[in-house]
């Protein structure tokens, strides 16, 4: 296939790419918006097949096999609440790939006579060294979302100025590879201290900003691709990787707007920490009582009520309790109770997750109600039944200064008349903050899994 | 073409690249940034077409063998389990929209 036809048919690919994203930002269109990028693919894998004329091909087809075989089977097994871990190990392969490439180009390039081009020896440092960052990093993502390690920030003193220093000495190590010494073990150098600047720059970070994080990193593959693309003189890899690489920085500026929060914060905030105004604040809530109550009590409480709206949280995803609570809302509503969800933007752990699960059970589109216009309904709601959510509806969000999350929109569940919380123990959330609702004289504690309780709710309402 | 023309051609693209994603997914609601970010993902999987052309590339030696190999093995994984994994969130959205298009078409039964 001649250099013109084959970069004339990379073209088709990157207008599928193009309108994918265009599709993937609306929600009637989204699906077919992944397919259209999938066909594109499919399209530049054949045509790339048919360039390389040949040659290893049982390797290539061994290696495809290989590592598309795991992709589906990993995709397909993986539960709905697992799918942001999913996210980070996908994102983190593209970037490993993204570095070999470098590794192996310039293996080619040093033996030949004289200095390598400046650009390609440029490029070569550059995806190496973001391509080392995205992989480590989101292995470490993926490792506390999984947790495999815990999910709190972890931290020590002078963590900053370390990240700064090693990434630092990377850069360095890299200019002077491309400024012709022609060694390969300094790219080798570059990437390992690259891979270990990921992993010490996500681990401080909390668990609960790591899909901002995975954004980020998201968007740190496509730039890391799209150098990839100089090397090998590539124009699908050039587009496709920026691409990625603009549209994914826009969408964790917009990702950490959506949690009331700037980049650099999230980035280096160390959330989660307790701050010493919040521990006081703790200690003040620790003087309150916590009241628990019995499923039967809820279920009078839920069965007498006019209007209940129900606040997903993580702790639902975890137990796998969105068909339950669906079930418990129809028989709710054959009693003539009015039931609505409450879905804070960044419910679960990503922005969207709480949709999707409520979606897979089922749930009618229009009880589900975002956050502004949930909010107005609480003062007239009877009961507020917040299943496995802490932190999007802690009340310190809006009034304790000292705390980390200060500023964020809540939704707020103490407006209602009376408040249900379903948790399995008293232990913090996510955040690893305090919450003062739990020792608010409205509320109501129902300890367990939020599975079972759901399931002895639906008994108990039943028998009524 | 000359290297040097490639090179600034190369950019140009880059460049107007760069505007582009940003202006593509400018107005995106809530509920599709994770789905968005899933599928971006899988759209840099990208990548396994330059693996592709390092394990396909005639006299790359053993080294070039064995990197380019696991870049394949690597890029691959991403393209197959970044475009199933959005699939199989995007699936849920549109289970979602069916009741409200029930809801719209009883609406215009009830109408008439």
């Amino acid at each position: 296939m001649s250099t013109n036809l084959a970069n004339l048919l990379y073209l088709i690919t990157i207008v599928t790419f193009i309108l994918a994203l265009r599709f993937l930002s609306n929600p009637a269109h989204a699906r077919r918006g992944n397919q259209i990028g999938a066909l594109g693919m499919l399209l530049a894998v054949i045509v790339t097949w048919i360039k390389t004329g040949g040659t290893s091909w049982w390797a290539l087809a061994l290696a495809m096999v290989i590592g598309g075989g795991f992709g589906a089977v990993a995709a397909r097994r993986v539960k709905m609440t697992a799918m942001p871990q999913m996210v980070a190990l996908f994102n983190g392969v593209g970037g490993g790939a993204a570095a070999l490439i470098a590794l192996a180009e310039l293996h080619k390039i040093l033996p030949d006579p004289g200095r390598p081009k400046l650009d390609i020896s440029t490029a070569i440092v550059l995806s190496g060294l973001i391509g080392a960052i995205s992989f480590s990093g989101s292995m470490v993502a993926f490792a506390k979302l999984q947790e495999l390690i815990q999910g709190r920030p972890i931290t020590y003193p002078g963590q900053k100025f370390v990240n700064l220093a090693l990434l630092a000495a990377c850069v360095g190590v890299g200019v002077t590879l491309v400024s012709g010494v022609q060694d390969e073990w300094l790219l080798w150098v570059v990437i390992s201290g690259a891979a270990l600047f990921g992993v010490l720059f996500v681990l401080p970070i909390g668990g609960a900003d790591m899909p901002v994080v995975i954004s980020l990193l998201n968007a740190f593959t496509g730039l890391a691709v799209a150098v990839g693309g100089f090397e090998l003189e590539n124009n699908v890899l050039i587009v496709s990787g920026m691409l990625v690489g603009a549209s994914g920085t826009l969408l964790t500026l917009l990702m950490s707007r959506a949690m009331n929060r700037s980049i650099a914060n999230v980035l280096f905030g160390a959330f989660g920490q307790v701050s010493p105004q919040a521990a006081a604040a703790a200690a003040a809530t620790d003087g309150g009582t916590v009241r628990s109550a019995s499923a039967e009590d809820v279920a009078v409480m839920l069965a007498y009520a006019h209007k209940i709206v129900f606040v997903p949280g993580y702790g639902l995803a975890v137990a796998q309790a969105q068909h339950d609570v669906r079930q418990l809302a129809d028989l709710l509503e054959q009693k003539g109770v009015e039931v609505s969800y409450a879905i804070h933007p960044v419910a679960g752990r990503m922005p969207g997750h709480m949709n999707v699960l409520l979606a897979e059970a089922n749930v009618p589109y229009p009880q589900l109600k975002e956050m502004d216009e949930a909010n107005p309904e609480f003062a007239r709601t009877d009961v507020a039944v917040v299943v496995g959510a802490n932190d999007v509806v802690n009340p310190d969000a809006r009034n304790n200064q000292g705390s980390p999350i200060y500023g964020m929109p809540i939704l707020n569940v103490d407006n209602a008349g009376a408040v249900v919380v379903l948790k399995r123990s008293m232990n913090p959330g996510f955040a690893g903050i305090e919450n003062p609702l739990f020792y608010n004289p409205k509320t109501v504690m129902l300890f367990g899994d939020a599975k079972d309780s759901i399931t002895k709710l639906i008994a108990d309402v039943k028998s009524l | 073409m000359s290297h040097n023309t490639l090179l600034v051609f190369e950019v140009t693209i880059l460049v107007l690249a760069i505007f582009l994603g940003f202006e593509v997914i400018s107005k995106v609601p809530t509920l599709l940034h994770t789905p968005l970010m899933s599928g971006t993902n899988a759209i840099h999987g990208i990548v396994v077409v330059g693996a592709m052309l390092v394990l396909g590339s005639p006299h790359k030696g053993v080294f070039g063998w064995v990197v380019g190999f696991l870049a394949v093995v690597l890029g691959s994984a991403n393209v197959v389990g970044g475009f199933v994994v959005t699939d199989r969130m995007l699936e849920m959205f549109k289970k979602r929209e069916q009741p409200k298009a029930d809801d719209a078409s009883t609406d215009g039964k009830s109408a008439e």
